[in-house]
Parts: C-alpha cells; sequence; structure tokens
C-alpha cells in the first residue's frame, strides 16, 4: 500500500505558478520551506512571511480576510504547520468568509528538522479533514496541469488545497525576517499607518 | 438585579461600550461564562465579527490577521487558556503588533473545581514572563476604565496587554442571584 502522500511536484515551480502575476492577493506563509519559497518568487509588500508561530499561519489568513473583504487572502503552508493548526481548519470554515484560500504543500515531511514522517505522510488526509470540517471546496493536486488549474482557483474562490510535493529539499532562500518590518510595510500596502 | 440599558448598565455592558470605544470590530473567543455578555453582544453587533475558536492560540494569530487588514481585534478567554498560548505570543511582540485580551480568572476566589487551580494561579506571572502586560481588576466600578486604558495601551503603544478579571468580580456578577 502506497502511503497517502507520495508527491512528486517540484515545489519550486508549484509556488511559481501559485504566485505569478500575483496583483493584490494577500499571502501569508508558514514557517519553514513555504516562506522560502514564496520569497523566491519575488518579494513584495503583501507577503507576509513567517519565521514562527507555528500552526497560526491560517488564523492570521482568517484574521486578515475579515478585515479585507474586498481583497483576496492565500495562505501558503506546509503540511507540518498546518496539521499544528489543524483546528483552524474548523475555525475558518465555521467563520464562513469567502475571499481565503489555503494551499498546503504537503511532503509528508518535517523538511526543517531532517525529513521525519508528518501525519500526512502516515495517516491523514489534510483534505479529507478540511471537507470534514466544512470547506465546500476542497482539492488534491498531484501535477503541474492541477496546479495551473488550481492557480486561478486559489484567488477567486474559497478552497482547501493539497499539493503533493516531492520531499526533495530545496536551497534555502532567505526572505526578509524582522516581523515589525514586514508588518509596517504589509499594513503601509493597504494603506494603513501607525502614526 | 433589573438594568435599562444606558441608564444604569451593568459592568459587562459598559466593558462592551468600551470595546466599541475602542474601535474594535473583530472579537476571537473561547467561550466562558463570565465573557457571556460580550459573546451575546458580539454576535448581535453587525460591526462586529465574533469568531469562536477552538484553543486560545488561534485568537492570538487571528488578531495579529486583523492588524495587517487594518483592524482591531480582542481576544476573550479564561485563565486555563493562557497556557496554550505562550509561543503563538511571539507572533506579536515580534512583530511590534497590539495584542489585546479580557480573561476570566477561575481557580482563585472561591473554586470548587481544583483542576482550574495550577492555571489560575501561574496566569499573572506566565503572561508577564510571555512579554504580555497585564492589568487586573477586582471591583465592578473600575472594570471598564481599565478595559478602555488597556485597550489604548495596547493598540496605540503596540504591545500585548491582558486585563485580568477576578473571580470575586465574575463570581460577584454573574453567579449570585
Amino acid at each position: 500500500m502506497s502511503r497517502p502522500n507520495d508527491g512528486t511536484l517540484d515545489r519550486r515551480d508549484v509556488v511559481a505558478t501559485l504566485m505569478r502575476d500575483p496583483g493584490d492577493l494577500l499571502v501569508i506563509t508558514g514557517l519553514g520551506a513555504a516562506t522560502y519559497d514564496v520569497g523566491i518568487t519575488g518579494d513584495r509588500p503583501q507577503n507576509f512571511y513567517l519565521w514562527g508561530a507555528m500552526g497560526g499561519t491560517a488564523m492570521i489568513g482568517l484574521g486578515l480576510a475579515i478585515a479585507q473583504p474586498k481583497k483576496h487572502v492565500l495562505v501558503i503552508t506546509g503540511d507540518g504547520e498546518m496539521l499544528m493548526g489543524m483546528g483552524a481548519l474548523a475555525t475558518v470554515a465555521a467563520a464562513g468568509v469567502t475571499n481565503l484560500s489555503i494551499a498546503v504543500l504537503d511532503n509528508g515531511r518535517y523538511g526543517e528538522t531532517g525529513s521525519q514522517f508528518s501525519h500526512t505522510g502516515l495517516t491523514t488526509d489534510l483534505a479529507a479533514v478540511a471537507a470534514a470540517c466544512g470547506w465546500a471546496n476542497t482539492t488534491t493536486a498531484r501535477d503541474m496541469d492541477e496546479v495551473a488549474a488550481l492557480a486561478p482557483r486559489l484567488r477567486t474562490e474559497n478552497v482547501f488545497a493539497i499539493i503533493r510535493i516531492s520531499a526533495e529539499e530545496k536551497p534555502r532562500f532567505l526572505p526578509p525576517r524582522d516581523g515589525a518590518y514586514l508588518t509596517d510595510r504589509f499594513r503601509r500596502s493597504l494603506g494603513f499607518t501607525n502614526d | 438585579m433589573s438594568n435599562t440599558p444606558g441608564s444604569n448598565p451593568t459592568w459587562q455592558e459598559s466593558v462592551y461600550a468600551a470595546l466599541k470605544a475602542a474601535r474594535i470590530t473583530q472579537m476571537g473567543y473561547v467561550p466562558d461564562a463570565g465573557h457571556a455578555h460580550l459573546i451575546t453582544a458580539a454576535h448581535a453587533d453587525p460591526d462586529m465579527t465574533a469568531v469562536v475558536l477552538t484553543t486560545e492560540e488561534e485568537g492570538i494569530a487571528l488578531s495579529a490577521g486583523a492588524w495587517l487588514g487594518g483592524q482591531r481585534s480582542v481576544m476573550l478567554m479564561q485563565s486555563s487558556g493562557v497556557g496554550n498560548t505562550i509561543n503563538m505570543l511571539s507572533l506579536p511582540l515580534n512583530c511590534r503588533m497590539p495584542f489585546f485580551t479580557l480573561i476570566t480568572m477561575r481557580g482563585e476566589w472561591g473554586e470548587f473545581n481544583p483542576w482550574q487551580v495550577p492555571m489560575g494561579a501561574s496566569t499573572q506571572p506566565v503572561l508577564t514572563a510571555a512579554g504580555v502586560h497585564v492589568r487586573r481588576a477586582d471591583r465592578a466600578d473600575e472594570v471598564a476604565e481599565m478595559v478602555a486604558a488597556s485597550a489604548a495601551l495596547a493598540f496605540d503603544s503596540q504591545i500585548p496587554v491582558a486585563v485580568l478579571l477576578s473571580q470575586r468580580l465574575i463570581g460577584a456578577k454573574v453567579f449570585v442571584k
């Protein structure tokens, strides 16, 4: 029996597809490789990179989506980060926002810590979890055609997507990690200052 | 207790008014009987988005997202939930964001459930160690002012601030008929 996750996609190709011509898309990235993957596609004020706060990415997306109902929020994170905040799948679904999508780069591994199997590499199907939590639109992408078809939906619909990437490790790319700087420029891009 | 709204408000009504005056428009909460009035009022208020959470650290992240999007959020929890939040408090601290929370205390005044006592006893020192500025309200006549001043401190100085609502206060108003 194959494991629930035996992904083959190149994570950098996947994220490059998701981030192509992002416009005013508001992007929150989970700590670790998701932050590096998004950062290498081109730094922009509307990217908020987490370097910690593991498990909080989806909930930051929710607070932002409520605050900015006319814009679309895309959370890009890894399976380990999503697993740590799995309750947020219930909270986000119950909140009923329509301008938030979550893309989980799922390699079934804790890549930052030595590539130990995560629960999605063992028994857990996060798309099924999300559906059971009340997400109406869940999907799993296994090839680049499916990723290309998914990309525009992530910017316009309320989708929870698993993207099955390979466990291959990529060179680290380190975007800014000063949280106050990231916060200030994100808010300014939306017209808010702290004055 | 009988109160005509607006003429002789309960302290809970005054607290909700203070949250509104502070221009708070999002509320994350893990329910507690002591917060019941605020939760009900928030759900009835078309200008407030109330979000029920599965665990308290979600509320820290929700507040951070609200701030990124230009809104102010308050988080309601009870003292037993504080222990769940500690690592997530690195988010507002690192990002120089406000975080504002109202915490109902358990385990300190006539508590019947011993399981509430350890976290109740450690709530204030744990929050302080994690970098949160802690205020404590013991009397009904000081709560609304403390909430208003603490919200101003959190949002104007962009720091995490907690107001502890003592179990004596909660008990005196909620459990005594």
